[in-house]
This record gives structure tokens, C-alpha cells and sequence, in this order.
């Protein structure tokens, strides 16, 4: 069987290269250990400037409330709004919260005060969660100051209040909804990159030469380029999985062997992929610069960072395309919700398509005469 | 004619643009010969040799080589012949015997043939006590000779081999063409590009490319006396003297 000298070779280039088994296990380690912390969109810290022109104790209860947030970080009382707007506009503040005169007295006699929120908005998720985060302090400042002045307060004021459950990821946590997302990168990085430069790097060696002279088949050798990087990649798997239960105490809440045969596709599409530019490049350095693109744009638009649906529509259409949109579903609803295969028929055929058509170019595309 | 010809080309052509690389060369080759392919750089030695392993596609005409057309059935071709490329091609970062093992498998030869032959090829190079060394370490003469016996490990009919002395010593160059002999001797044709003189004196039969086209073609013997000269190196010169192309 010619497919397993094939095999030797690959193995054994793979483990006497200096650099690639180095990577191939600092990567993911690296990824997992390290971006989760870094790669969060809870917004904490929030400057906040607070221009008080009431003396009341209201209104100082107000501020040591916000105070004592850990969203927010009290930058300064000030008694002037010009002069807090120019600290916002040298950004040395986020955010400014005007207190009116007479707010204890209307908040007495109405029930209900209103205070002014101005924040930079610059940074939209800051803006807007800053404003919520905001806006949530003074209600919950609200309820307390009528439930200690219920006899003082000459009105009370209809109150619905939205309790708010939320399902599989209880406590709002980022790094869980990163951490899946966070495996389809490591796979999709090093299962796409390392074989775009394996046949261009025997092109620029010489040695694709020796084999094109051979009667080997065109599928037998891309079939050997590949089955190397699939057995790296679901051992990397394995690899981020156990690190996401010991680091992070996550593990997946559907079936593990759904995430494997999902990872066998996945892994497929992208090497397949790497394997096809390879084919098309003539130097490492325009298979890098073309796989950068690619990777970038697949990354961008797989719903990897920001919602599939809030995108544009035709955006939305070329996601249909794009391996890892699939591939990333299918983690966070194993992971997190607990799917099973059946909830991912349209994922699982849909990986199944993209294969076949790349595995197929991945052949056409090697060319042994020119 | 059923005949013995193991290359026979008709009008082989190659166009790069409209430069023209080969233009319509045609020629034979017949069983065991040592068949010497002469030119200047750029004369178009290593295109035609290239269209006749099946590894580029003429843009006209042909060749049936080891009993297989190079245009229709160039894997065919290949399963036929040995190829060693100008530029050393084996696996730096494989050992002596794993790069004969590889190709070895990928042509098909017996697994428990492998070794055994391997280790009377390796025995014949004299190169058996660095069988597990990687041949990013060995010296470019036993490169060259390792190269050699990978091409015609598994008894190809025809070995091409494309300036396979290139930047090695005298003493090694001699050794080389007694390993060319011994094959010959096994009855595999060869066809060898070269630009030592000393060698196209081996040959059996030489062609000298001129600017794509076949300026000459007969035994080292004939063309010294239709050239009047006392050498071949003399010989091409003269032929040589005519091309166009440049380096």
C-alpha cells in the first residue's frame, strides 16, 4: 500500500522538523490559558464623572451607591457640567451623571426624579452597557429609597420589574461563550495554515519534482498530505477539552463523540482548503499572504465574534459557504446547551457538502504536469 | 517496424508565450543505449527531457516512450522510468534508506524486497555505513550517486538523468558513469544531458541542441570526422557556435 510510505515520510518531516511540534503544542495551550482573560466583552471600570447641584442626602446616597460598583470608577463630583464635559472630551472620563437641584424634594413628592446620563459612546458595547449598568443602579437606588421613605413619599409609582433567567450560561460569563470558539480558532489556524505550507514548501525544495516523476496518484498523495494534519487536530482537541475542564471546569453538555465527528469534518474543509492554495501558490510567502485573507475572512465571518444575524444579508448568504459558521454552532450548542446530532442535521450535511467539494479541488488542483 | 526504440519522438514542440523552448525535435533512442542530450544553457535540453518523463505537456506533436504516449498516458510513462533532476530532489530530511524506502514503496517494489536491495545498492555505492544518516549532511557527489540509485531502484526501463554530474569531482564523475555502465549492462537505456565533453564520448549516440532544434545527431565517432574535429569539444563548438539564444 503506497499510502503508507506516504505516511512515514509525513510523520516522520513532521516530528524531525525543528519548529512544527513545538507549535502544535504551544499553540493551543497558549490560546486556551490566555485569551479567555483576555478576550472579554464584560465592561468594568467605567469612569464616571457625577455633577451634583443637590445638597441632599438623597443624592449622596446615590453617588456611594455607584461608587461602590465594580462596574464603575468614581472620576470626580463635580458642580459644574462644562467642566465635566471637557474631562469627557479628553476622555479622562466614560461617562457623566447629572443630579438635578431639587431632586430629594421630587423624589419625595413624585416619587421619581430624572437625572441625566451622558456617556461616550465611541466604543458602542461600552456606551451602551455602561448605560444599562447605569440605568439599573438608580431603579435598584429607586426601590430602596421608597421602601425607607414609604411614609415620607406622598405617591408611590407602579413598578413592573423584569426578573430576568438566564439559561446555560447562568452567571453572564464571557469566557464560556469564548472558550468553544476559542477551539474552532486553534483548529481552524493550525489545521489550515500548517498544510498551505507543506506542498508549496516541497515546491520551493525541489522535491515535489521526484514525486511528480512517480506513478503515484494524485488522490493517494493529497489523501497522505492530509490524514497527518487530522490526527494533530483532534489530538489538539483533545488537548483545549481537557484544559477547558481543568482551568475552567467546563465540559461539553451534549455527547463528546458529536464534537469529534463534527471536528473530522471541520478539520477536513480547512486542510483540504490549505492543501488547495498550497497547490496554486509558488512561494511559502504568497500561500501565507493568501491564507491570511482567507483566514481573516472566514474568522470574521463565522459568527466566531459577533452574531450571524446581525448581519448584513448578503453577508449572511456567504456565511452559507464557510466551514467554521457550522462548525462553531454545532460547539456552542453541544457544549453549552447540550444539543445532540439530530438538532444538527443542516451542520452536519452542510460540513459534509463543503468536504466533498473541497476535497475534490484539493486533487484536481494538484497539478503533476505542467 | 516493431522495432527496439524505447523514445521515439515526432515533432515535439514547446511553447512558453511565444518563446519557443523546443521546436519540433524528433528522434529515437534504441534498448541499452547510452544516449547523450548536448546543448548550451537555455538550448532546451531540460524542457524536452521534462515533456518526455511526463511531466510537461508538449504543445505539439509527440513521443511514445517505454511503449507509452507521453500526452495520453503520462502516468503510464512514469510507472517506466527513472528521473534524476538537475536539482537535487530527495528528502534532506530523510535518511539514506528512508528515502530509497519511500520511493521504493511508491513504485510498487515488494516490501521484504526493500531491504534486502537496499542494502546491496547502498553496499555497491559504498555509502552502507551512512544509511541512517540524513542526506542534508552528505557531500553533493554522494548525494548525486544516492539520487542515481533512487531513479533506477526499480528497474525502469529507461533512467533520464539531467546533468547529473553537475559541481562534482573528477574522481566521483569517473565512479558515476561506471554506475551509468552497470545499469546499462542491466539493460536500462539511458539518457543523460551533460556539458562535459569527456562524457558525451561515453555516449553511444549524441544529440546537440541548438536554440530548440536538433543541430546534430550521431555516434561521438561519426561527428568528429563529419566535423573534421579532433574532439568533441571541438565538435561542439563549432555547432554551438550558431545559437541565437544567449545564457
Amino acid at each position: 500500500m503506497i499510502l503508507r510510505y506516504l505516511l512515514e515520510k509525513e510523520f516522520k518531516q513532521f516530528f524531525r522538523n525543528p519548529f512544527l511540534p513545538k507549535l502544535v503544542v504551544a499553540f493551543p495551550i497558549l490560546v486556551m490559558l490566555v485569551i479567555p482573560w483576555i478576550m472579554t466583552m464584560d465592561i468594568k471600570n467605567i469612569g464616571l464623572t457625577v455633577v451634583n447641584h443637590d445638597s441632599g442626602s438623597a443624592a449622596e446616597t446615590l453617588i456611594r451607591k455607584l461608587e461602590s460598583s465594580s462596574y464603575f470608577e468614581l472620576d470626580g463630583v463635580e458642580q459644574d457640567y462644562n467642566r465635566a464635559l471637557t474631562a469627557l472630551e479628553y476622555s479622562e472620563t466614560d461617562a457623566i451623571m447629572e443630579i438635578p437641584a431639587g431632586f430629594e424634594k421630587q423624589l419625595l413628592a413624585e416619587g421619581g426624579a430624572p437625572v441625566q446620563v451622558s456617556i461616550n459612546a465611541v466604543n458602542d458595547t461600552k456606551g451602551t452597557l455602561g448605560a444599562s449598568y447605569l440605568s439599573a443602579l438608580c431603579a435598584e437606588f429607586s426601590r430602596e429609597f421608597a421602601a425607607g421613605n414609604a411614609q415620607a413619599m406622598s405617591a408611590t409609582v407602579p413598578n413592573i420589574e423584569i426578573v430576568t433567567q438566564n439559561r446555560y450560561n447562568p452567571y453572564q460569563d464571557y469566557k464560556i461563550f469564548m472558550i468553544p470558539a476559542l477551539m474552532v480558532l486553534v483548529l481552524l489556524w493550525l489545521g489550515g495554515f500548517l498544510p498551505a505550507l507543506n506542498i508549496v514548501g516541497e515546491k520551493e525544495k525541489g522535491t515535489i519534482e521526484q514525486i511528480n516523476i512517480t506513478p503515484v496518484s494524485k488522490f493517494m498523495f493529497i489523501f497522505a498530505k492530509l490524514i497527518p494534519y487530522w490526527v494533530m487536530g483532534l489530538l489538539v482537541l483533545t488537548v483545549c477539552m481537557l484544559l477547558t475542564w481543568a482551568v475552567y471546569g467546563l465540559v461539553p453538555q451534549g455527547s463528546v463523540w458529536v464534537i469529534y465527528l463534527f471536528s473530522i469534518l471541520f478539520i477536513f474543509a480547512v486542510s483540504g482548503f490549505g492543501l488547495i492554495v498550497s497547490n496554486y501558490s509558488d512561494t511559502m510567502q504568497q500561500a501565507m499572504f493568501v491564507m491570511f485573507f482567507f483566514m481573516l475572512i472566514f474568522m470574521l465571518m463565522s459568527g466566531l465574534l459577533t452574531p450571524l444575524r446581525s448581519m448584513p444579508e448578503w453577508a449572511q448568504y456567504f456565511t452559507v459557504i464557510n466551514p467554521p459558521r457550522y462548525y462553531i454552532e454545532m460547539m456552542r450548542l453541544v457544549y453549552l446547551k447540550g444539543g445532540t446530532l439530530a438538532d444538527l442535521q443542516t451542520q452536519l450535511w452542510a460540513l459534509v457538502a463543503i468536504d466533498a467539494v473541497l476535497g475534490t479541488w484539493a486533487v484536481m488542483s494538484y497539478r503533476k504536469r505542467d | 517496424m516493431a522495432n527496439d526504440n524505447v523514445i521515439e519522438a515526432v515533432g515535439l514542440t514547446k511553447r512558453f508565450g511565444t518563446f519557443t523552448a523546443v521546436d519540433h525535435i524528433s528522434f529515437s533512442v534504441g534498448r541499452g543505449e547510452i544516449f547523450g542530450f548536448l546543448g548550451a544553457n537555455g538550448a532546451g535540453k531540460t524542457t524536452a527531457m521534462r515533456m518526455l518523463c511526463g511531466l510537461s505537456r508538449p504543445t505539439e506533436g509527440g513521443a511514445i516512450v517505454a511503449g507509452c504516449n507521453i500526452v495520453s498516458q503520462p502516468e503510464g510513462v512514469k510507472r517506466n522510468i527513472g528521473y534524476m533532476s538537475q536539482r537535487f530532489s530527495l528528502y534532506e530530511d530523510l535518511s539514506v534508506k528512508e528515502n530509497i524506502r519511500l520511493f521504493a514503496g511508491i513504485y510498487r517494489v515488494k516490501e521484504r524486497e526493500i531491504a534486502p536491495r537496499t542494502e546491496t545498492v547502498l553496499k555497491r555505492l559504498g555509502i552502507y555505513d551512512e544509511r541512517d544518516t540524513q542526506v542534508k549532511r552528505l557531500p553533493l557527489g554522494w548525494k548525486q550517486k544516492l539520487a542515481f540509485s533512487v531513479a533506477i531502484f526499480h528497474e525502469p526501463k529507461i533512467v533520464f538523468l539531467d546533468e547529473p554530474t553537475g559541481g562534482v569531482d573528477p574522481v566521483a564523475r569517473r565512479q558515476f558513469w561506471e554506475m551509468i555502465y552497470e545499469a546499462v549492462e542491466r539493460g536500462i537505456t539511458v539518457f543523460v544531458t551533460t556539458h562535459y565533453m569527456d562524457e558525451a564520448e561515453y555516449c553511444d549516440r549524441v544529440s546537440i541542441m541548438v536554440d530548440g532544434r536538433i543541430g546534430a545527431l550521431d555516434t561521438p565517432g561519426n561527428l568528429k570526422w563529419l566535423y573534421g574535429a579532433e574532439t568533441m569539444d571541438e565538435v561542439f563548438f563549432r555547432i554551438a557556435r550558431g545559437a541565437k539564444r544567449g545564457e
